[in-house]
């Protein structure tokens, strides 16, 4: 039997109810490999005790049956997850000592479930970044290289650690969010599923706050399966949360039938970006013809206000980040700056928020105050959310013209190299998120599935976008696309 | 729109974030190159457009006004940088 830290969740569940092995033996292979990948820089709290403790809580559930899917299963948590007692900083240095005093929806509905916690995962801060470069923890290094290439590579962001800690089978599974792409485009970057569910399906309580119009919590896994099994869970509706659904949580497992016949694929115009490279560009067609060849009907579509998307988002997150992370003001919680003689309290706030927050938060916040600020919000914050209705509407004509599912690139190039965009400007940052910051706008479900490799045998990914509400539904197109694409590769280990 | 240095010391102000005098100009720079990223939205035609406000129409709940919780004074200062005698403390705000 391979490693037990490399099992899938679904192939962990059936060896724990047929007492294979136990939760303890799964969460010792698991804090065994996170203790030999300091290297990856993905776990930044270990949580030893909590994961023992839970493991044999969850071997006695086990023992008695009846035990839920993920009853034993080890997962990492993103540094965002607020998680009781235990450090909970959003990868800020404004956060730093704090340890919530209670436990955020999502992570209790896991540890409800019977999950095991083995620690928080580095992220971009914030959940501000595309490459997992602004945390105050340092970088997150993917564990895929190119080739025999050593130079390190982004894991992507911000779910950096939590994309990176999967890959290298540090955990079975990870907790993400996703405000612009943030679990889907790191799931591109290191070969592993990460599925952004429809906005109010997942409760945002006790998740530390980007942009709350935004903001949404998935799993990041090796299967879609597994993505089915772990949504599951984490999915509730939660008067904690007033934007939360109250709609029922169906069976997403029971949705993988792998019969998509008949379903209607859109394929956007819009996303063939000039100077898309090549090999995305046949990425996109060759999972194209993977959907056809299950049965599924191709169709041409287009979503005319897509080249609005990007823009209007670097509008809409900062704004209301910036209204978000006021209450980082050096009182209640986390870092407060030292005060010189006669320093008021305007004084503090400013040299608090100066020294806590890095600089892509800072410049984040500073736009969003600008463009809320008399005399621009008209002209910047309400246009953008015209457009964001715009764009929302574009998909509802599609949908509403008979279309399942659409296909698009995940990301618009494989991994980066550490460093390699430091000369960028945040524009050509933010380009990062080109075809996933749609999806967020419209407030629809979003999944990255690994389809391939680009030149240098790096992972890449597609994404499908389903229509709201209809997670299983997606995830049933998109176990379809993994089984036609067989892709299987894990990164040679070298840390 | 180009951000001037008047503005950028502004907006700073306005975030509660102290930015030295000397970083000002790197800061409006950066800030009106993203700004210029953002007047592509100006090619849009949003006549008769209602700005979005809510990502799935749904009518906010409504919960009875009563207390849930409290006395919990403790575990609402735990994290705070600066307690004195069961509040939290700052500097002097009212001469």
């Amino acid at each position: 039997m391979s490693a037990l830290n490399t099992l899938t969740i679904a192939a962990a569940r059936d060896g724990l109810r047929k007492r294979d092995f136990t939760s303890a033996d799964l969460t010792e292979a698991c804090l065994g490999a996170i203790e030999g990948a300091g290297a990856l820089n993905a776990f930044v709290h270990m949580t030893p005790e909590i994961a023992r403790a839970q493991a044999a809580a969850a071997d006695a559930r086990l023992a008695a049956g009846e035990a839920p899917s993920l009853c034993g299963i080890p997962l990492g948590i993103k540094d965002l997850f607020c998680t009781k007692g235990v450090p909970s900083q959003a990868a800020s240095n404004i956060l730093r000592g704090f340890r919530p005093e209670y436990e955020s929806t999502v992570t209790q509905n896991l540890w409800d479930a019977g999950a095991v916690m083995l620690g928080k995962l580095n992220m971009d801060e914030f959940a501000m970044g595309s490459s997992n470069e602004t945390s105050c923890y340092g970088d997150v290094v993917n564990p895929w290289r190119r080739g025999n290439d050593p130079t390190p590579l982004t894991p992507g962001g911000s779910s950096g650690g939590s994309a990176a800690a999967v890959a290298a089978d540090l955990c079975l599974g990870a907790t993400g969010t996703d405000t612009g792409g943030s679990i889907r485009q790191p799931a591109a970057f290191t070969g592993i599923v990460g599925i952004k569910p429809t906005y109010g399906r997942v409760s945002r309580w006790g998740v530390v706050a980007f942009a709350s119009s935004l903001d949404q919590a998935g799993p990041m896994v090796k299967t879609v399966r597994d993505a089915a099994i772990m949504l599951g869970i984490m999915a509730s509706h939660d008067p904690k949360d007033s934007t939360s659904a109250d709609l029922p949580v169906p069976d997403f497992e029971a949705a993988l039938s792998g019969d998509i016949r008949g379903k209607k694929i859109g394929i956007p115009k819009e996303y063939r970006m000039e100077g898309m490279p090549a090999e995305i560009e046949n990425l996109w067609a060759e999972g194209a013809a993977m959907l056809q060849g299950a049965g599924a009907e191709i169709v041409d579509i287009s979503l005319p206000h897509t080249k609005y998307a990007l823009p209007a988002y670097y509008v809409v997150a900062p704004a209301e980040a910036s209204s978000n992370l006021a209450r980082y003001d050096g009182v209640r919680y986390g870092h407060r700056a030292r005060l010189g003689a006669g320093d008021g309290i305007t004084e503090m706030y400013e040299k608090t928020r100066a020294e806590g927050f890095g600089a892509e938060v800072q410049r984040r916040i500073m736009i969003g105050t600008y463009v809320l600020s008399a005399g621009f919000y008209d002209a910047y914050y309400n246009r953008a959310r015209k457009v964001r209705a715009l764009i929302k509407r574009d998909f509802e004509q599609v949908f509403a013209a008979g279309i399942d599912a659409i296909l698009t690139p995940a990301t618009p190039s494989a991994a980066f190299g550490l460093g390699e965009m430091a000369d960028a400007s945040p524009v050509e940052m933010y380009l990062n998120d080109v075809f996933t910051v749609t999806v967020n706008l419209a407030g629809l479900p979003g999944i990255s599935v690994p389809t391939g490799y680009d030149a240098k045998g790096l992972p890449l990914g597609l994404q499908l976008i389903g229509r709201p509400w209809a997670e299983g539904d997606l995830l049933n197109h998109a176990y379809v696309l993994e089984r036609a694409a067989g892709f299987v590769g894990k990164p040679a280990k070298w840390w | 729109m180009a951000i001037d240095i008047d503005t950028a010391r502004k907006v700073a102000h306005l975030a509660r974030i102290a930015v030295p005098e000397d970083k000002l100009p790197a800061l409006a720079a950066e800030l009106s190159g993203i700004l210029s990223f953002m007047e592509q939205l100006n090619e849009v035609d949003v006549a008769g457009v209602e700005p979005m406000t809510s990502v799935t129409p749904m009518r906010l709940k409504r919960r009875a006004d009563v207390v849930t919780d409290g006395n919990i004074q403790a575990s609402i200062l735990k994290n705070a940088p600066d307690v004195r005698e069961g509040f939290f403390a700052v500097p002097k705000v009212v001469e």
